[in-house]
């Protein structure tokens, strides 16, 4: 028999920070994060279309195909996955466990190349090139080294896949780059790629009431040693706020006056 | 052992990036501190001549890789020379920068070797137990973060371009070439991934080199709004910036961005228009030499970093601006 075109997409919950309100921070310093809207992470929402077109190329060639959508985080992050079902996915599931606190990349990228291995097989991961709350763009590449597969990152374009390969345009950071691999391998996308399909109102109504299946630690024979805190080797060792140093301002009138004596006076400075 | 390996990033026109020189000489800085070497990692084809350029900014040996299928940069190669590299020289650090390729590559080797692994530093330190502290701004720039790896070597980073100053050394007493051997360091299956087509376009936008930057943010209010700024910025000889919030909004190029997420500048005058000054964007242009700051907000909190401050709606003070500036030149 012909095995399924397995595709996986690894997404993130994380908070809206371009809202970031009054109340986020709390007063020692620490993030709020209840008092922040949870939201799909942007570029993993164009990771999910990418591994849908898959899918629908695929589908095109009568080959069994099917799209899973796998996030870490805590039990609400189920929102997401729920969310990637009312869009077409197949499938999902949440990794949620207290041990995986305090995670950094590196025992963040173990969790998840657990997680997919427990799948059995799979074809090709898509993720997003980064998460807006951290904005560091590090799980994508050291999940691909994990899972000992080619990493393409970056991609704003499904060219063509096949069972076998798949070929992408890359964005370069002065340009693009059309790059073709075997399968599997796992694909970073950028935020210039195409925008995530709409729900379906038909999927609404069946998924709406569908359970997400939770994993665990013990779920994903995870080495214990590499999970959360102790999996990390970065740590914080000091937070700041932001404040500010006042420096000594001159002020100026906003009038006509004001403005053309700050323009007299920069050009005589040789500064305009 | 324990000395300083930067990663360096070599451009399609053959010459080295401007992030990996900054890097190195930040490192030259640190490593002196430590008493130990600056080393450099250069992996392409043709690198003739490159060790001179990296030798006057403060490094001890260049780790050179050369082979003709290293024309372009491609993850697996790399990765697989960074990894063999630093498991034989077992350094205290490896410096990235935070460009495509940096962060393409960067994640990929921390990986393998299980290090820990910095985005997109804008400061680099040591503290009083030796770590190398790696500072940068997090959680959408509300706070500064001091990240250390104590337990693990080497400790990585990824540095923001344009952070570091880039500067020349007196060469070192001691100097090498190390030529690394391709079949020691390569495998066939690094080459899976196949380039197909590659196209570079000359960079139309680059507010870097500008000497004066008008910026604008979202209460520039629209795009109509921000065709003003580009007659100021065309009377001073400068270029247009933006905030992230500006850019989103559709109000200018992505290529105009400055702060974290954007480019960083230090250009002789950086106007901000209607920018309230979240860190984020502080921390791309705070270095200015001179900042005029226009916003309706008092209290806004780029105000506090300016030395100019003008109360009022950016739209209206900037076309007064651009009129007294013409009525100057006249005379």
């Amino acid at each position: 028999m012909k095995k399924e075109f397995q595709i996986v997409v690894l997404a993130k919950q994380v908070p809206d920070t371009k809202n970031v309100g009054k109340d986020a921070m709390n007063a020692d310093g620490t993030i709020n994060r209840a008092a922040l809207p949870a939201i799909f992470n942007p570029d993993d929402m164009k990771a999910l279309e990418m591994a849908l077109m898959c899918r629908d190329i695929l589908k095109k060639e009568n080959i069994d195909v099917k799209v899973t959508v796998i996030t870490m985080g805590p039990p609400r992050a189920n929102e997401i996955i729920r969310e990637a079902l009312y869009r077409g996915a197949d499938n999902g599931f949440v990794v949620s466990d207290k041990r995986f606190a305090a995670s950094d990349t590196l025992a963040t990228s173990y969790a998840l190349s657990m997680a997919i291995k427990k799948l059995g097989h799979y074809d090709v991961v898509f993720t997003g090139r980064q998460a807006i709350d951290g904005d560091t763009a590090q799980v994508g590449p050291q999940t691909a080294e994990k899972l000992e597969v080619p990493q393409i990152t970056y991609a704003d374009e499904l060219i063509a896949v096949t069972p076998e390969m798949i070929r992408l345009r890359r964005v370069l950071q002065h340009g693009i780059e059309v790059v073709e691999t075997k399968l599997p391998a796992l694909v970073t996308v950028h935020g210039n790629a195409h925008d995530c399909r709409s729900r379906h109102a038909h999927l609404v109504i069946k998924k709406k009431n569908t359970e997400i299946p939770m994993w665990t630690a013990d779920d994903i024979n995870p080495d214990f040693d590499r999970l959360g805190g102790k999996g990390s080797p970065t740590k914080v060792k000091n937070i700041e706020n932001v404040v500010l140093t006042k420096k000594e301002s001159i002020t100026v009138s906003s009038d006509d006056e004001g403005i053309k004596g700050l323009i007299e006076d920069l050009t005589a400075a040789h500064i305009f | 052992m324990n000395n300083i390996i930067v990663y360096c990033e070599v451009k399609d026109d053959g010459k080295i990036a401007d992030v990996s020189l900054e890097l190195c000489s930040k490192a030259r800085h640190l490593a002196d501190r430590l008493n130990v070497n600056v080393d450099a990692a250069v992996i392409g084809n043709n690198l003739k001549g490159l060790e001179n350029e990296l030798f006057t900014h403060g490094v001890n040996t260049v780790f050179c890789l050369e082979d003709s299928r290293l024309s372009f940069y491609q993850t697996l190669p790399h990765f697989s020379v960074m990894t063999k590299l630093i498991e034989r020289e077992k350094p205290y650090s490896v410096l990235f920068g935070a460009t495509p390729v940096g962060r393409d590559l960067g994640p990929r080797v921390a990986s393998y070797l299980r290090c820990g692994l910095t985005a997109d530093c804008t400061a680099l330190d040591i503290d009083e137990n030796g770590n190398l502290m790696q500072i940068r701004p997090a959680f959408g720039g509300n706070i500064i973060a001091t990240i250390i790896c104590p337990d693990v070597r080497p400790q990585m980073a990824t540095v923001r371009e344009g952070v570091m100053k880039q500067e020349v050394f007196e060469k070192q007493k001691n100097t090498a070439v190390v030529k690394l051997n391709a079949s020691e360091f390569l495998n066939e299956a690094d080459f899976v991934v196949k380039i197909i087509e590659r196209k570079l376009e000359e960079k139309k936008i680059d507010i870097k080199g500008a000497p004066i930057i008008v910026s604008g943010g979202y209460g520039m209010g629209s795009k109509e709004n921000f065709k003003l700024l580009h007659e100021l910025a065309a009377l001073l000889g400068g270029e247009v910036g933006a905030t992230r919030a500006a850019v989103d909004a559709g109000f200018a190029e992505p290529e105009r961005q400055v702060g974290q997420t954007g480019v960083t500048v230090r250009p002789k005058v950086y106007i901000a228009c209607g920018i309230s000054g979240a860190v984020q964007h502080r921390s791309g242009m705070e270095q200015s030499a001179l900042i005029i700051s226009i916003n309706t907000d008092p209290h806004a909190p780029i105000n506090s970093i300016a030395d100019y401050v003008i109360t009022g709606d950016a739209a209206d003070v900037v076309s007064k601006m651009i009129k007294y500036c013409k009525s100057n030149s006249k005379k």
